[in-house]
């Protein structure tokens, strides 16, 4: 089955990366065509738990405008357009700011001397490869970058038809995560059973609904807070995942790099039901469950 | 007057947590929370509300169907895949702007030639000067789908800034947001310390390097706390090692504790509950901090 | 010579807005001849971003060849730089009282930027 999972979550911290990597571990033994797509640019973590042999790596860049000086007749056409003020044209010559710059095209298309065009910028690096019989793909965005969505469109262009693409989208509903959403099938959303975890929960749900995103709730370290999480879900009416309960050893597995599905036989329980859960989702997807563990 | 950011590269680490305990622990201070897309920090402070006002973070472009005559020229121009084409039930077209892609450029705006685009401002989020029972906190919220540029953050953090100047305060404390981007650089520069919290792990270690690098970048001083450091000794002494290198101090570690989930399960911070080790911990590490402050 | 002092209103007697690129407004005060006019920087003090550097552009056309004010980010004063418009940051007061000890020679003019990139 063709499918594109983001896992996402309201607040981070929750387990995301911990969710996809050990999902795409059991669905990839489960025989499917499983692309591990990173989209947590600023902080990438999951090559960490995966290890990928990377077979591309390459520059991600943006458009920049470069003025050329000979054609530029100083009309200020660029600086009225640009919504961004990115770009001052001066007695002597025309400046513009990288990082004011959201690369629109406006002051190229209204130049009327044709005295613009578009330069380039390194904003990250793109790496693709195999792990564990996986295709894995993800972006690290360069320090003190400020464009973050073009490198995450970027990863997501190396998804192909027929993919069963887990997506570890970055934390936060902002716009970086409304990115990483983008295209995709269904959401499940790591949780922890707190004050912190349900309010930045209710968050991610009002963004999956504005984007008309089915989804599903996986509560991360069950045990470790109060059933608060649990009856959101079931008051809203969005389905609850199998969820992974609190441990030490998951957490020591986890900072040690390794995937819990490896080295804890219940948590490869745990994550085939829930694999089991989210394809019997994206089988019906009419149907909204709330399906309790 | 002081400016102590609380950070973390990687999420979940306690950051939050500990700003609220340091806010139980501070005296004279002003609050501020810059973690705009997911403020937590008024879980534990429970604000009163006392000023409210909304956030413009930039501009949208939306098409007046009734105006829209088809021609395709603003999906032509849009470099960000904003503009689809609709059916307008006439067996022609119209045109449609996805408000989560549009960057509000204003460029579709400019060419159409049927003035048939409406470009207002956004209203992107909400930001309130409260009270709380640790000062007056500055906080903010953005809409779920909306940029963060991280000109709400210094918005957030530059009325802090009134209010402490207003009442006097030595010490204005934030609570960063995750993460190293616009966000985060918008919550440190200018700042006069950040103290990075961090778990020991590949994670931890990975992301806080990324962060220690950017706060480099901009020649801010940094102190780092490890906190669930018990959850892996090794990794705790590599991160100890990390800060050795680059000449940074550890201002204590946390053991994992679950009394940092029991206080906030019932509204408190972790100094404000029962004694525990982490709160023993987090009292030592607010000192050492206090120390390092007074020394810039 | 004309200067640029960036204002809280139109009175020279009025306030320096310690603020160039959100500021309220510039005065553009001709040294020989003590005439003024204003100029309004609502557009700038409310941008989304780059108010620096929209501040510099309006100063820049006025043919102004200083400008005092309390900060001034990188942005702008790299504009100013370029357009040979000498920069004095740090400056408190009244305008009036900016411009006299301008005329005295007792500013020193920044060298750089005073405050880091900022919205």
């Amino acid at each position: 089955m063709a499918v594109k999972i983001a896992v996402a979550s309201g607040k981070g911290g929750t387990g995301k990366t911990t969710v996809a990597t050990n999902l795409a571990a059991v669905a990839a033994g489960a025989g499917r065509p499983v692309h591990l797509c990173d989209c947590d640019v600023e902080e990438p973590n999951a090559h960490l738990f995966v290890r990928p042999e990377f077979d591309e790596r390459r520059d991600v860049t943006v458009a920049l405008p470069v003025v050329d000086v000979g054609l530029c007749e100083h009309c200020g056409a660029c600086a009225e357009i640009c919504a961004f003020n990115a770009i001052a044209p001066m007695p002597e010559r025309t400046v513009i700011f990288e990082d004011l710059c959201h690369a629109c095209g406006g002051c190229r298309l209204v130049c009327p001397n044709g005295a613009i065009s578009d330069g380039s910028k390194r904003i990250g690096r793109l790496e693709t490869g195999a792990a564990r019989g996986f295709r894995f793909t993800h972006g690290r965005l360069d320090i003190g970058q400020v464009r973050v969505p073009p490198l995450i469109e970027a990863v997501q262009a190396l998804e192909k038809p027929g993919e069963f693409v887990i997506r570890d989208a970055p934390p936060g509903v902002t716009c970086p995560t409304v990115a990483a959403l983008r295209g995709a099938d269904f959401a499940l959303l790591v949780t922890e059973p707190t004050p912190f975890g349900l309010h930045d929960l209710a968050a991610a749900v009002e963004l999956v609904r504005a984007l008309a995103l089915p989804c599903g709730v996986v509560v991360n370290r069950d045990g470790a807070g109060d059933d608060r999480v649990a009856r959101y879900c079931a008051d809203e009416g969005i389905q609850l995942l199998p969820g992974i309960p609190f441990s030490r050893d998951v957490a020591r597995a986890v900072s040690r790099g390794e995937l819990i599905v490896d080295v804890l036989p219940e948590m490869r329980e745990i994550f085939v039901s829930l694999l089991d859960a989210v394809t019997e989702r994206l089988d019906h997807p009419d149907t909204v469950r709330e399906v309790r563990t | 007057m002081k400016e102590v950011v609380v950070c973390s590269g990687k999420g979940g680490t306690g950051k939050t947590s500990l700003t609220a305990a340091f806010a139980a622990l501070a005296r004279g201070k002003v609050l501020a929370d810059c973690d705009v897309d997911a403020a937590d920090l008024h879980l534990v402070l429970a604000p009163e509300r006392r000023r409210s006002e909304p956030f413009s973070g930039g501009r949208e472009a939306v098409i007046d169907p009734d105006r829209c005559e088809g021609c395709g020229s603003c999906r032509d121009v849009c470099e960000f895949g904003a503009i689809s084409e609709e059916d307008d039930g006439r067996g022609g077209s119209i045109f449609k702007v996805d408000p989560f892609a549009c960057e509000g450029c204003g460029v579709c705006v400019h060419f159409c030639p049927s003035d048939a685009i409406e470009y207002p401002p956004v209203i992107a989020g909400e930001w309130y000067v409260s009270d709380t029972r640790h000062g007056p906190m500055v906080h903010a919220r953005l809409r779920p789908g909306a940029e963060n540029s991280g000109k709400l953050v210094t918005l957030v953090r530059e009325e802090a800034r009134k209010l402490a100047d207003a009442r006097d305060a030595g010490l204005l404390l934030v609570d960063g947001p995750p993460g190293i981007g616009c966000p985060v650089t918008a919550a440190i520069t200018g700042s006069d310390l950040v103290v990075a919290v961090t778990e020991p792990g590949v994670s931890g270690l990975h992301d806080l390097e990324r962060l220690l690098d950017l706060a480099a970048h901009f020649r801010i001083p940094v102190a780092v706390c490890i906190n669930k450091s018990d959850i892996n000794p090794d990794f705790t002494a590599r991160i100890e090692s990390e800060c050795a290198r680059r000449d940074l101090p550890v201002v204590g570690t946390i053991p994992f504790d679950p009394a940092f989930t029991r206080a906030q399960l019932r509204g408190l911070s972790v100094v404000e509950d029962e004694t525990s080790p982490a709160a023993a911990a987090v009292d030592g590490i607010w000192r050492e901090t206090l120390s390092i402050i007074s020394k810039l | 010579m004309k200067v640029i002092v960036s204002a809280r209103n139109n009175d020279l007697d009025g306030e320096v807005d310690p603020r160039f690129g959100r500021g309220v407004c510039f005065l553009l005060i001709d040294l020989e001849s003590d005439d003024y006019e204003t100029i309004d920087n609502s557009s700038g003090a409310g941008a989304t971003q780059g108010a620096g550097v929209l501040a510099a552009q309006k100063v820049a056309a006025t043919g102004a060849k200083a400008v005092l004010t309390g900060h001034c980010g990188p942005k702008a004063y790299n504009l100013l730089d370029e357009a040979g418009i000498t920069v004095y940051t740090g400056i408190e007061g009244t305008v009036r009282e900016a411009v006299a000890r301008f005329r005295a020679g007792e500013l020193e003019s920044a060298g750089n930027a005073d405050v880091d990139s900022h919205w």
